[in-house]
């Protein structure tokens, strides 16, 4: 891919990040999340991982986002208010993420082997291509992890409603 | 120049960075979620990267990340629902979502 | 060759037999004992007969590379004299006691107790190497103490019973230590090897001393000589026929015995000489000076019992085990004949010992009283008698060696014959003081014959044609100077004690200080009591102050609240305070794995 549209996506992606970060109203910040999250499934498309990046589109931009909002109408939460920033609390903040962005930096100079070129790919992706290779290993060597997944979903939603009953009183 | 795998890890770092400092910063526990999201999603890149640049024997991307990655946008789903039933049900016995103000266990 | 095993199973059988079968039939148990204790005699005389084994006669119990102990006989000169001591005063002490304790209610008890002595005391006679002596060293203790402690309901009993375990127990404590010394040095525990490689060693003087004189702690407890002797006076609470076997004739003669086996070690040192002479010389001399104020009657025969021990232990750090083996012989037999017939007198007076409650005895038990009238003459050394010539041996012995011991011990006669004849005045001569002096009669036959063979033994004991059949006998006792000192001794201390105890209702003299035993028991008891109680002062003060105060207090409770303290501050409550923590130590992490570990 060319590295514009590479890098053109990764800004879009992490700027609507930090405007996540930013925005006081939560219906914005669900918003330029959604955002966000497309330019990632655009990145994954980069990548070649073609299931992965139209998953990200369908799962989480559109089923998990849209979830996020419904809570938010369901709360009825509105912008916030300015409260005073706690100088301790900012400062902790910021050296955490310039320290995780230092040591990313740092870790990244020591991993020379990645600065090649993605190898091409020279299997056959014609003839089967990436889902029906995903789907391949998914059903054959995770078969069980992808079943306790199936379970997993249902403990959540069992749990969900159990959760969000209202006291009869 | 080429896009190469440290520019990939790079833009997922600094996601994940970008994450950890809202959920450090915002005081709304929506928003601190929304943040816990992007942090996963960073995570995700990074595997998908690696899967493309391990290619297997036969020349096709090494599509365990891949299912790595399917696995964990599964499970996500499932977190971002329950977590956010318990706050609603938070919410309906605070009547708050500051995330200051839920501080009752401590000493 | 399995002759002296019989003489050594023969009473442990009766023991076992009565303990476990015939517990409930008192007779039946006592007739058994008695045969026991028969058959060990005729045994013993048919081993004395015979010639000395040159084979040794055991089997090896314990054989680790270091320590080899065996379980064997030995039989020589001195065990088979010795064995025939032993079961000679034990077959009449037997018979005596079947009359003595006919009623009483724990016969089964007291007959298995006393088989049990028999094998413990054979056991210790026929040893051939100090381990197994050691075993049934003990094995003799713990049957002094059931006997001891016979009537056990009686507190003074039981008290006497402990009181003579315990002392006994610390006497063989150094006995122990003074093995353990023999068989670091010599890497054996058996007599006959020890006793060749002994002089070879050439070990330093102080570790020669140091062997003998805490092999000599066990005969110290055991001989209840200085200052282990307050238990011999207490274990008067028991049976008198026990006093008779144990108390004067076998179990304290055996440290005596020991010593005599295990002379090599002595003879190796003169300062563990001069020790035990001294030693035997102070018990004579105090034991003789507080019975000449004592007022029952076994109490004066326990006192002259440790006179007379002194005497043997004082004979054998002077010269050699040969005097002091002629002694223990003679002493054997009159000093059984002494308590069995202060049991007569006991019994005819109803269990009354207090000698100023009796009196005029000479008429009402003629054979009692004429064959306890042997027997005290020869315990004076009456010329003549088997007493006088064992004792007027270790005076020899004394005049030659030691002046300064010859004279204490030519007092002590002195002594023993003054209250000797005091009591024999008080008892038999004097007029009747109670009623049951009045009423007093002969003892039943099976009582009155022990005393009379015991009174002929007295008799002809010491002559050499009958002593030298048994034991090798010292120099030959002839007239002279010390003979002399000897027998005028005896003559004024008769005369004078019947001149002043005839016809007296009550003790003309009052010496508190002997009649108290010189405070030694009070002392004794006042130097546990302060140890005792210093010692509990300082595990209080610890108690309370190092372990709840320190320990307790300041380590544990204030450790655990302090670091409580500190801990308790990570409870923030804030969500995004506790995600710093972990992000930074995230960080922290990482930088030290990647950057610091491995650079």
């Amino acid at each position: 891919m060319s590295p514009i549209l590479f890098w053109l996506f990764s800004f879009l992606m992490l700027g609507f990040g930090v405007l996540v970060v930013l925005h006081r109203n939560p219906v914005a910040s669900a918003l330029s999340l959604v955002v966000s999250f497309l330019g990632l499934a655009v990145l994954f498309v980069s990548l070649d991982a073609y299931f992965i990046g139209i998953i990200q589109v369908l799962v989480y931009a559109g089923a998990v986002m849209v979830l996020f909002l419904f809570i938010i109408m369901l709360l009825d939460l509105k912008a916030e208010e300015r409260r005073s920033w706690n100088p301790v609390a900012l400062a902790g903040g910021i050296f955490v993420t310039l320290g995780f962005a230092a040591l990313l930096i740092k870790v990244l100079h020591r991993f020379p082997d990645a600065d090649k070129p993605f190898p091409p790919i020279s299997g056959n992706l014609s003839q089967m291509d990436d889902v029906h290779h995903v789907g391949l290993t998914l059903f054959t060597s995770y078969n069980l992890p992808f079943q306790v997944i199936g379970v997993l979903v249902l403990v959540a939603t069992i749990g969900i409603v159990v959760l969000s009953k209202k006291e009869l009183k | 120049m080429e896009v190469t795998l440290n520019d990939y890890l790079l833009v997922s770092g600094l996601l994940f960075t970008i994450g950890f400092g809202g959920v450090l910063l915002r005081r709304n526990i929506i928003i601190i979620f929304m943040c816990l999201e992007l942090m996963l999603n960073a995570a995700n890149l990074s595997l998908v990267a690696f899967s493309r640049f391990n290619l297997s024997a036969d020349g096709l991307p090494n599509y365990n990340g891949q299912i790595l990655v399917f696995f964990i946008i599964t499970v996500a789903a499932a977190e971002v629902a329950v977590g956010l039933a318990i706050i609603v049900a938070l919410y309906r016995a605070r009547q708050t979502t500051h995330v200051e103000d839920i501080n009752t266990l401590k000493f | 060759m399995a002759l002296p095993w019989i003489i050594l199973f023969s009473p442990l059988i009766s023991t076992l037999l009565i303990l476990f079968v015939t517990k409930s039939s008192r007779t039946l148990s006592s007739y058994i004992s008695v045969a026991a204790v028969l058959v060990s005699f005729f045994a013993s005389a048919i081993v004395f007969l015979r010639p000395d084994p040159t084979t040794p006669n055991q089997f090896l119990w314990l054989d680790f590379n270091v320590l080899q102990v065996p379980i064997g006989v030995t039989i020589d000169q001195l065990s088979k004299a010795m064995l025939l001591v032993v079961t000679t005063v034990g077959s009449l002490v037997h018979i005596f006691s079947l009359g003595y304790m006919a009623e009483d209610e724990g016969k089964s008890r007291y007959f298995a107790g006393l088989s049990l002595f028999m094998f413990s005391m054979l056991g210790i006679v026929l040893a051939n190497n100090f381990v197994m002596m050691f075993i049934f060293w003990e094995l003799v203790g713990v049957s002094s103490y059931i006997l001891i402690g016979h009537w056990f309901t009686k507190n003074s009993a039981a008290a006497a019973a402990n009181k003579a375990f315990i002392t006994n127990r610390l006497g063989d404590f150094g006995f122990m230590l003074g093995i353990l010394m023999v068989w670091a040095a010599s890497g054996s525990v058996e007599f006959a090897k020890v006793s060749q490689t002994w002089h070879g060693l050439h070990l330093s003087p102080l570790y020669l001393a140091t062997a003998a004189i805490l092999v000599f702690c066990g005969a110290v407890g055991k001989s209840a000589q200085f200052p282990l002797h307050v238990w011999l006076p207490d274990a008067m609470e028991g049976p008198t026929p026990v006093s008779a076997l144990i108390h004067a004739a076998t179990m304290v003669a055996a440290g005596v015995y020991m010593l005599c086996r295990v002379y090599f070690l002595v003879e190796a040192s003169p300062e563990a000489q001069n020790v035990i002479a001294w030693i035997g010389t102070i018990t004579a001399v105090m034991a003789a000076l507080m019975a000449t104020q004592q007022n029952d009657i076994k109490r004066i025969l326990a006192y002259s019992t440790l006179s007379q021990l002194g005497y043997m232990v004082l004979a054998v750090g002077l010269t050699g085990h040969d005097a002091a083996m002629f002694h223990l012989f003679t002493h054997a037999f009159f000093k059984a004949l002494l308590f069995l017939g202060s049991g007569a007198v006991i019994y005819a007076m109803h269990h009354e010992q207090d000698i100023w409650k009796m009196g005029a005895l000479q008429k009402k038990m003629p054979f009692t009283f004429v064959t306890f009238l042997v027997a005290t003459l020869a315990l004076t050394g009456c010329p003549g008698l088997s007493g006088f010539f064992s004792k007027e041996t270790i005076l020899g012995v004394a005049y030659e060696h030691n002046q300064a011991i010859f004279w204490l011990a030519l007092g002590t006669a002195f002594l023993t014959a003054f209250y000797m004849f005091r009591l024999v005045t008080v008892v038999f001569f004097a007029p009747g003081k109670s009623d049951h002096a009045s009423h007093a009669h002969e003892v039943p036959s099976v009582m009155t014959i022990p005393l009379v063979i015991l009174g002929v033994l007295s008799f002809i004991g010491g002559y050499s044609f009958f002593a030298e059949r048994f034991l090798t006998l010292p120099h030959e006792a002839g007239f002279g100077f010390v003979t002399l000192l000897a027998i005028a001794v005896f003559a004024v201390g008769a005369v004078v004690a019947f001149v002043l105890y005839n016809g007296k209702k009550q003790d003309p003299i009052s010496i508190p200080l002997f009649a108290n035993k010189f405070y030694i028991d009070e002392a004794y008891a006042f130097l546990i009591k302060w140890t005792q109680d210093l010692l509990a002062c300082y595990a209080a003060w610890f108690d309370r102050w190092v372990l709840d105060f320190g320990i307790v207090r300041w380590v544990f409770a204030g450790g655990t609240y302090s670091i409580g303290l500190v801990l308790r501050f990570l409870q923030i409550g804030n969500l995004q305070a506790y995600a710093f923590i972990f992000g930074a130590g995230v960080i922290a992490i990482i930088y030290y794995i990647l950057f610091i570990v491995k650079p």
